[in-house]
Order: structure tokens, then sequence, then C-alpha cells
């Protein structure tokens, strides 16, 4: 077909060429460097958290309370105030998030849903030293010792409850995208065999969205266990705690943990062990994040109704 | 506009038929028996009733003052050109317009004498006795069993629900093709497969009539006969309301037909019945110049 090969040139431009050459290198680098920089803190976390094992007295990571200035390193107090304030947390945004995903998804008009979502994604942009503050000025106050006059002020009820409205509109909206987006044709097969909303929102609509709604409650728990402000302020025990299951006592979370040490909150700034401590929660917390990432994962796999 | 819409709500009330029968005197003159189709007789009583239906999107005048009656056990087909509101009208017979914000339909459709649009008429109601096939086959994506027991699962039903799903399955002739692997996804079906399972899906729940628009538009002519005879079967028991687009089907399959077209005026295209008699008579000796056109391929 090629009647006159010499007559055309297909090289191109090579400038062109060594450009897109550069610019192919520059968004490596880009991504290359937040693996880096991964890799980078959990090397460094590990390295500091391993000097901290290996000087440890054993015994004391579960002996006792979290009182890192005299040497009480006792892991599960922070994994079980962790537990009750994320848990806590996700009492609170499950229902209020997946209710309020449904209703904006399924039942509201137009209009409302017109000024309703953005509402929920200002809320979602509220700096948690705010709700930190608020949670130990109204929550604590107004609603735990209300409701538990024998409340301290300092609680890790209030912060759980602070946590929970933090991560609310995290499981509201992204949930809510997942269920707008199932087809509508899915919807009118089932209100087409006589289903109410309700069941419809519950067998169809769920199902087919479930993948974006575990993936909301996996941030909303992740966001949950890490959030350090609302906890700082709010749960008290910044000292120092003792292990308590106990809702309406202070508690200390890792992260807050992590928080007092590196502030010199619990005077220990710099100081021997007690400081290299903070690797290794820090280090803790990350796997704990990871192992959640993983199981979540496994679980969307097994339950996705995937539609086309 | 607004005084027209007002007239036509007050005058509808007023005008409801006291009884079905004599509803639909247009229709007393039934046509010999034709090959294929069935043979529609008056005495097949009137089981849906549309009486001066006006549906809107918003503004938007869809459908003009549509009436025609329903019989029961036979099937009804809508033809007509693209956009003249055939799937407005056949999603007002089960309330599935609601679903849509701004559709709003004015008029009655009776129900065995009850105005589906009454108040106080639960659309979910309407639903289980006026089941719907669309046109796009849209299983869920669950197991082809789950699929079937969806409907009965719902309305609790309180029987064998494999034998219900077999039953399901075989009327809608499927069953031979699924039996060994109904705990597959209903996704790993074929088109004309899924749209039969559609069928069987709808079946399940035992509704009074069925509505399908253009069940078949998507399918091979293979699978569509299948729906076809599929059809053929499913009105013994069952009233059927048909849109399609191809006119063979309607003759085949259909006992009487309702021809539409859109008029054009004040820039609004506007869907209205222009006629509505047993199949025969529309496909052999239509009334109307705009039916014969369309009906012959002279449609522009
Ligand atoms: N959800 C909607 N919102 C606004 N207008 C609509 C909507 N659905 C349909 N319409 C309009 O109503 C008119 C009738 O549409 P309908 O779908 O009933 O036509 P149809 O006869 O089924 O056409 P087709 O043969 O192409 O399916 C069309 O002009 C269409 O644009
Ligand atoms: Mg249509």
């Amino acid at each position: 077909m090629i009647t006159q090969p010499a007559s055309i040139d297909l090289t191109g431009d090579p400038k062109r060429r060594s450009r897109e050459r550069t610019i192919r290198s520059i968004f490596l680098v880009a991504g290359l460097m937040s693996v880096a920089i991964s890799a980078l803190i959990i090397v460094s976390l590990a390295g500091e958290a391993w000097r901290f094992v290996s000087q440890v007295d054993v015994g004391s990571l579960w002996t006792l309370g979290w009182f890192p200035r005299r040497g009480f390193y006792d892991i599960p107090t922070l994994l079980i105030a962790t537990l009750v304030i994320a848990g806590t947390g996700m009492l609170v945004a499950v229902p209020l998030g997946l209710g309020a995903a449904s209703y904006l998804s399924e039942y509201a008009t137009p209009r409302n849903r017109r000024w309703m979502k953005p509402a929920l994604e200002i809320l979602a942009g509220i700096p948690s030293v705010v709700l930190g503050f608020w949670a130990l000025t109204f929550i604590s106050p107004q609603v735990v010792q209300r409701f538990f006059s024998s409340a301290k002020p300092f609680t890790m009820l209030a912060a759980g409850l602070g946590v929970g409205v933090l991560v609310t509109p995290l499981v509201a909206t992204v949930s809510e995208d997942a269920m707008r987006a199932v087809p509508r044709s899915l919807r009118e097969a089932s209100y087409g065999l006589g289903a109410n909303k309700a069941s419809t929102v519950r067998t169809v609509v769920f199902p087919a969205a479930i993948s974006g709604i575990a993936a909301s409650l996996i941030l909303a728990v992740s966001r949950a266990i890490g959030e350090t402000m609302i906890v700082f302020m709010a749960a008290g025990a910044v000292g120092g705690a003792l292990r308590t299951f106990n809702p309406l006592e202070p508690g200390q979370t890792m992260t807050a943990a992590i928080a007092s040490l590196a502030t010199g909150t619990d005077q220990v700034a710099g100081e021997g062990l007690a400081f290299q401590s903070l690797f290794f929660v820090g280090l803790l917390l990350f796997v704990l994040t990871l192992a959640l990432n993983v199981l979540s994962n496994r679980i969307v796999r097994r339950f996705r109704e995937k539609y086309e | 506009m607004a005084d027209r819409i007002g007239t036509t709500v007050d005058s509808v009330d007023h005008t409801r038929p006291e009884t079905l029968e004599d509803a639909s005197p247009s229709l007393a003159a039934t046509r010999s028996p034709r090959v294929t189709g069935g043979t529609p007789s008056d005495e097949h009583a009137v089981i849906l009733e549309l009486s001066d239906v006006n549906a809107y999107y918003g503004d938007f005048h869809a459908v003009d003052s549509v009436s025609l009656p329903i019989r029961e056990k036979e099937v009804t087909a809508f033809i007509g050109p693209s956009g003249c509101g055939k799937s407005t009208v056949i999603r007002s017979i089960n309330r599935m317009n609601d679903l849509i914000p701004t559709a709003r339909i004015e008029g009655a459709i009776t129900y065995h004498g009850v105005d589906l649009y009454a108040p106080g008429v639960d659309p979910v109601e309407v639903r289980r006795r006026i089941g719907m096939v669309f046109q796009k086959p849209n299983p869920f994506p669950k197991s082809i069993y789950d699929n079937v027991a969806f409907g009965p699962k719902i309305s609790k039903y309180s029987g064998d629900m494999d034998e219900l799903v077999e039953r399901s399955l075989t009327r809608a002739a499927l069953w031979d093709e699924v039996k060994d692997k109904l705990s597959d996804s209903a996704y790993a079906l074929s088109g004309g497969q899924q749209q039969r399972l559609c069928i069987a899906r709808a079946i399940a729940t035992s509704p009074d009539v069925l509505l399908m628009d253009e069940p078949a538009s998507a399918l091979d002519p293979i699978a569509t006969l299948r729906i076809e005879e599929l059809m053929y079967e499913l009105k013994q028991e069952y009233t059927i309301v048909i849109v399609t687009h191809n006119m063979q089907q309607a003759a085949r399959v259909s006992d009487r037909t309702a021809f539409f077209s859109v008029d054009v005026k004040e820039g609004q295209r506007t869907g209205r019945l222009v006629e509505f008699a047993d199949t025969a008579t529309i496909f052999t000796n239509p009334q109307h110049d705009e039916t014969e056109d369309y009906i012959t391929g002279r449609f522009g």
C-alpha cells in the first residue's frame, strides 16, 4: 500500500520525546517519594521500637497501668482505651452515618439533598481540635455527666462520642456515594417486585454497595483509632492511665500516649526508655491499622455483590 | 395549561365507570380470529381501565389523555414511535413513575374498579399485584435462586421456596438451562437467559398483571421467540401488557393493540393514543391513516 515510503518522516520531534522522558521521570520520583517516606517511617519506628523492647523489662509491658515515667508500660491499657474510645465512636458513627447515607441516597427529596450533603461535608471538615474542645466543654458536662452524674469531667465516653461525631460524616458521605452508584435499574427491579423502600435499601442497595460501605467503615475505624486531639483533650489521663474498660473513667489511647510523650506532658521528654516507648506504641498502631485494612479487604471481597 | 390540568382531574374523578364491562363500547365489535395471536373476545373482563390519563415530567406534558381498557388473560400491546410515551403509560400502571421525582400522573387508572392513584393506595401493594419486566434485563447481583426468591421473600411467602423457584423458572422456560447452577451469579447468564430470569422473578410473586416494557429488544431472534412463546403460555393465567417496537411481535403475540403517536405543539412533543382495537383490526383494517402509515412502515 505504501507507494512512496521515503516521502514521509515518522520519526517525530526528538525534543518532544526527551521532554516526555523528563516528565515521566518527574512523576516517577513523585511516586517513589511516597513509597520512600513510608519505608523511612517504618524503618525509624522499627529501629527505635526494637531498642525499646530489647532494653525494657518485658514484664512491665503487661502489668499495672501506663506510667512511662515510672517504668510501667502496660500495652493492654493503651489497647483497651483505644478499643473503648474507637468502639464508642463507631457505635455513634455506624448507625448515624449509615442512616444519613440511606436517607440522602434513597429517601431525601432532591431539594433536601441539595443542602444536606454540603452540610455534612462541612461537618467533615471541622478540625479535630475544635471537636476535642467541644467534647470537653459540651459533650462531657451536657451529655455524659447529665446521664451519669458520678462521671468525671474527663472520660473515655466523652472522647468516644466526640470521635463518633468526627467520623460520622466520613461514614455518611463515602457510603452515600457508594449507594448512589448502585444502578437505578436494580432499584426498579426491587420496587417492581413489590419491595418497599426499607427492604430495597437493605436487600438490594446495601449489598450492591457493600464494598463502598465497608470502605467507609474501615476508613472510619482507622480514623477513630488514629484520632489524637479529641482523645488528648477529652479523655484525660495524660500523665498515665490505669487499665480499665469502664468508659466513664479517664483513659489513654495509643495516640494520646504518643502525644503525651512527644509533647512532654508526661514530663519525660527525651528521657531514656520512656521516650523510646513512643516508637514502640507508634509501630503497634501502624501494625494495627494495617491488619485492619488487610482484614477488611478480605471481608469486602467475600461479600461483594458485583454489578455491571 | 393549568386550567386544563384542573379540569382533567375533576372530570376524571366523576367519570369513573361504575361497571367496568360498560367502559369499552368501542371494543364491542370483535374481529375474526387471527392465526397466531389468539382470539380476543369480550368474555374476558376488563381488569384495568385507563381513563383520561395524562402524564407530566415537571412542566413537560408527555402523554395526553389516554383512555383504554385492558382485559384479563389477554396480551395488550403498546406500539408507536419512540418518545410517544409508551413506557410512561405502562410504568404508570404499576406506579413505577412514583420513583421519578418530577413525574406526575393525572386521570384515573382503575384496577378491579379501584383507582390506583387514589389517596390511601399503597404503591407497594399495587406492584405486588402488577409486576414488571424491564427493557434491559436487570437481575440482582445475587445467585439465580436468590433472584427468583427475592419477591416471595419480600412478601413473606410461607410455602416451599425451592419448589416455587423451580416452578417459576420452569414457567419462564429457563429451568433446564440453570437447574445445575442455581447458586451461580445471575450475571453469568446470557442476555436472553437473564431476561427469562427476570420474567421468572416477576412471576414468582404470582402477580395478576405482568407489564413488559420491550422485554425482547436486547435479545437475538431465537431468545425473542422463546419469550414470545412464553407470553403465549403466560396469558393463560396472567394479564400481559407489552410495549414493543417490533410490529411483527405485536401482531404475533397480542390480542389487542394500542397505537400511540406524538404531536408536536408549542414545541412540546406530547404523546397520545391514536387507535386501540383488537390486533387484527389494527394490522389489517386500521381506522386512522396514521396507524396505517406506521404499520406499513411509511411513518416518517
Ligand atoms: N424521567 C424523565 N424525565 C423527563 N422526561 C422524560 C422522562 N422519561 C421520559 N421522558 C420523556 O417523556 C416522553 C415519553 O417517553 P417514554 O419513555 O414514555 O417514550 P417511549 O414511547 O417509551 O419511547 P421509546 O420507544 O424510545 O422507549 C419522551 O419525550 C421522553 O423524553
Ligand atoms: Mg420506552
